[in-house]
C-alpha cells in the first residue's frame, strides 16, 4: 500500500512537470495557433542555465532565478525573429520551422556546454525526506515539485480567469482579429504570452535537473509527451492541460511500476518484464489514441 | 497538359545522370558516392510515398518513419531467424526466417501496409493538428515497442548478416544494389504519375482542397484517404526494407520522430504535391547534410536556420523553381 502511495506521488510529480510544459504549449497553440516543437528547447535551456549558475555560485535558488528570465528572453527573441512570421502559416510549415530551431538549439547548447551530461544536486535544504504518512518517507525535493507545480497551476488559473491579461488571452484565443480591432496591441500580447510559456518550460527544466540528467536533446522526449497532454486535454485549454498532465503522469508512472508485476501473475517472469515494460512505455500513447477515438477534440475542447 | 520544355529537359538530364552515375564516379575514383546516391534514392522513395498522402491528400503525417522502420525491421528479423535457424512463428502456421528479397521485401510492404491500415482507421477520424499528433503518437508507440524487444537487439538494434538474396542481382555489389533501387524509384514515380492523374488521384486532390464538398458529392472520402494512407505505408515499408539492406543494420532510431521530421523536410524542400519534388528534396537534403557535416561538426547549427529560412521564404520547394504553375498536373 505504501508503495502504491509513493508511486502515486511520483505520478503527481511527473504530472505537474508535464503541466508546466503543456500549459505554455497549449496557450501558444490556442492563442497564436502555433505548433512550437522548439518549446522543449526552452526547457533544455532553462536546465542548462541553472546548472551553469549553480556550478558557479553553489546556490540552487540563484540558478532558478537566472534560468527563468534567461529562457523568457530566448523565447521572446525567437518569437520576434522567427515565429511571429509563422502565425498565419499552416501547421505543417510551423512544424518544419520549429524542427529546424530544435536542431539549432541542440547544437548551440552542445557548443556552449559541451556534449557531456551535467549533473545537478538536490539543494541541501530539500535533500531530506518527509513522512506524509507515518512510515512512508518521501523525498522532500519531489514533494516540493508537486507543491510548486500546484501553486503555479493555481496562479495560472487566477491569471487566465481573473486578470485583464487573462481576459485578453482568452479573447485572443476565440477571435484574434476582433481583439486586434478593439485596439489591443496583439503583437506585444503574443510576445508576452510566449515569454510566459518559456518561463514555465524553464521552471520545469530546472526542477527536472536534479532528477533526470541535464543533457543535449533532453527536451524532445518530454516535449512529445507534453503534446500528448495538450491533445488529450484539448488544444488551448489550460484546465485540459492540467487534467491531461496528471492523467498522463499517473498512467505512465503507475504503468511502469506495476504492469510488469501484474503480468508476472500469469506469465513467465522474463516475458512478463519485457511485455510489461513495453506496454508501460506505450501506455500514454494508447491513452491518447483512446481519448481521440472517443472525443476527437480532446477532453476539454477550448472553443468552437 | 503540355509540360514546358524546361521541365522535360531537367527530367531527361536527371535520368541520364542517374543512369550513368556509377561508372562516372567510379571513373573518378569516388566509389563511396554510389553508396551515398543509393541512400539518397531510398530517401527519395520514402519521400515519394509521403508526398502521396501529404501533397495530394493533405494528410500531414508526422509518423511516416513508423512504416519505414517497420519495413526495415521485417527484413532484419526475418534474416536473423534465418541465420539462427529458428522459426519466426510456430503456431498456428509455421513461418520460417528468410533472406530472400522475393519474400522478405513483399513481407515488409505487407506489414507496413497492415500497420498503416490499423493506424489510419483511428488517425483518419481526426484532422488538422490532432492528426499530426496522433500519427506521431503511433510512431512513438512503435519506437518504444522496438526498444523493449530485447530479442531483436532492443535499443542497440540488429545487424544483418548480409544483404538479401535477389536472384540475378548481387546485392552485395553496391552498383547492382544502386540500379535496383533506382529501378524502384522510377517505377514508383511512374505509378504515382498515373495514379495522380487517375480518377482516384483527382478525388484525393478534391478531398485535400475541400473534403466537405467531396462528401456532399457522394464520395466516401474516408475510404479514399485510407486507401492512399495504406499505399503510402506500403511504399514506405519497401524503402525501409531497402535501407535495412543498404546499412545492413536496423535500430529503433529508424523510426524515431526525428526521422519522421526528416522525411517531411524532404517532401517540403522538394515541393509537395509535385511528383518529382521528393526526389529533388532528397538530393538537396542529404547532400546538404553530407557537405555541411564534412565542413563542420556543428553542421546542425547551420542546417536548422536553413530549414527555417526555407519555410519562411521558399514556399513551393525546389521543384517549383523548375516547373511553375499549379500542382494539379503531374
Amino acid at each position: 500500500m505504501l508503495l502504491v502511495l509513493e508511486q502515486v506521488l511520483n505520478g503527481l510529480q511527473l504530472g505537474v512537470m508535464l503541466f508546466l510544459l503543456a500549459a505554455g504549449l497549449t496557450l501558444v497553440l490556442g492563442i497564436m495557433n502555433l505548433v512550437n516543437l522548439a518549446h522543449g528547447s526552452l526547457y533544455m535551456i532553462g536546465a542548462f542555465v541553472a546548472a551553469g549558475v549553480i556550478r558557479l555560485t553553489d546556490s540552487f535558488l540563484l540558478g532558478l532565478v537566472a534560468a527563468l528570465p534567461a529562457a523568457a528572453l530566448v523565447g521572446m527573441a525567437v518569437e520576434v525573429v522567427a515565429l511571429r512570421r509563422l502565425y498565419t502559416r499552416q501547421h505543417l510549415d510551423q512544424v518544419l520551422a520549429t524542427f529546424g530551431l530544435i536542431l539549432f538549439f541542440n547544437e548551440l547548447v552542445r557548443i556552449l556546454w559541451g556534449p557531456r551530461a551535467l549533473f545537478m544536486d538536490v539543494p541541501d535544504w530539500l535533500s531530506g525526506t518527509v513522512e506524509i504518512v507515518p512510515g512512508a518517507p518521501y523525498p522532500a525535493f519531489r514533494l516540493a515539485i508537486i507543491v510548486v507545480g500546484g501553486t503555479v497551476a493555481g496562479f495560472l488559473y487566477w491569471l487566465v480567469r481573473r486578470t485583464r491579461l487573462g481576459m485578453l488571452i482568452r479573447a485572443g484565443a476565440s477571435n484574434r482579429e476582433m481583439v486586434g480591432a478593439l485596439g489591443v496591441d496583439i503583437k506585444r500580447l503574443y510576445t508576452l504570452v510566449f515569454g510566459l510559456g518559456a518561463m514555465l518550460a524553464a521552471l520545469a527544466g530546472v526542477m527536472a535537473g536534479p532528477i533526470y540528467a541535464v543533457e543535449v536533446g533532453m527536451g524532445e522526449p518530454v516535449l512529445i509527451v507534453a503534446f500528448v497532454v495538450v491533445v488529450i486535454g484539448g488544444i488551448g485549454s489550460v484546465r485540459g492541460a492540467l487534467v491531461g498532465a496528471l492523467l498522463v503522469g499517473l498512467v505512465d508512472t503507475l504503468g511502469r511500476a506495476f504492469l510488469p508485476t501484474l503480468f508476472r501473475a500469469f506469465l513467465a517472469p522474463d516475458t512478463a518484464d519485457g511485455l510489461g515494460a513495453a506496454l508501460a512505455s506505450m501506455a500514454i500513447y494508447v491513452l491518447m489514441a483512446a481519448v481521440l477515438a472517443w472525443r476527437p477534440r480532446g477532453l476539454f475542447p477550448a472553443h468552437g | 497538359m503540355a509540360r514546358p520544355a524546361v521541365t522535360r529537359l531537367v527530367l531527361w538530364g536527371a535520368l541520364v545522370l542517374l543512369l550513368a552515375l556509377p561508372p562516372l564516379v567510379q571513373g573518378l575514383g569516388a566509389d563511396f558516392a554510389v553508396g551515398v546516391a543509393t541512400r539518397v534514392l531510398i530517401f527519395a522513395l520514402v519521400g515519394v510515398s509521403l508526398n502521396l498522402i501529404l501533397g495530394y491528400g493533405g494528410m500531414v503525417s508526422f509518423g511516416h518513419a513508423a512504416f519505414f522502420g517497420a519495413g526495415a525491421y521485417v527484413v532484419a528479423i526475418l534474416a536473423q531467424h534465418d541465420t539462427q535457424g529458428e522459426q519466426l512463428v510456430t503456431w498456428p502456421i509455421v513461418i520460417d526466417g528468410t533472406q530472400s528479397a522475393l519474400i522478405a521485401w513483399p513481407a515488409a510492404m505487407a506489414v507496413s501496409a497492415l500497420l498503416a491500415l490499423v493506424i489510419g482507421l483511428i488517425a483518419l477520424r481526426t484532422s488538422g493538428l490532432y492528426f499530426i499528433m496522433i500519427t506521431l503518437a503511433f510512431a512513438q508507440m512503435l519506437y518504444f515497442l522496438f526498444i523493449s524487444l530485447r530479442a531483436y537487439g532492443g535499443e542497440d538494434g540488429l545487424s544483418l548478416f548480409a544483404r538479401s538474396a535477389a536472384g540475378p542481382f548481387d546485392l552485395a555489389d553496391d552498383v547492382h544494389f544502386y540500379y535496383l533501387v533506382l529501378g524502384f524509384v522510377l517505377l514508383a514515380l511512374w505509378i504515382k504519375r498515373r495514379l495522380v492523374a487517375s480518377r482516384f488521384g483527382r478525388t484525393l486532390r478534391g478531398i485535400r482542397d475541400n473534403e466537405r464538398r467531396m462528401q456532399a458529392l457522394g464520395f466516401p472520402t474516408f475510404r479514399y484517404k485510407l486507401a492512399a494512407f495504406v499505399m503510402a505505408g506500403a511504399v514506405a515499408g519497401l524503402s525501409g526494407a531497402l535501407i535495412a539492406n543498404q546499412t545492413e543494420f536496423v535500430s529503433p532510431s529508424f523510426l524515431d520522430w526525428q526521422r519522421s521530421g526528416e522525411i517531411l523536410v524532404i517532401v517540403i524542400l522538394g515541393g509537395m504535391g509535385r511528383v518529382y519534388g521528393p526526389v529533388a528534396g532528397a538530393v538537396a537534403f542529404l547532400l546538404l547534410e553530407e557537405v555541411l557535416s564534412a565542413w563542420t561538426d556543428h553542421w546542425m547549427l547551420v542546417l536548422g536556420p536553413i530549414l527555417v529560412l526555407v519555410v519562411l521564404f521558399a514556399k513551393g520547394g525546389i521543384w517549383s523553381l523548375i516547373e511553375r504553375g499549379e500542382t494539379t498536373d503531374g
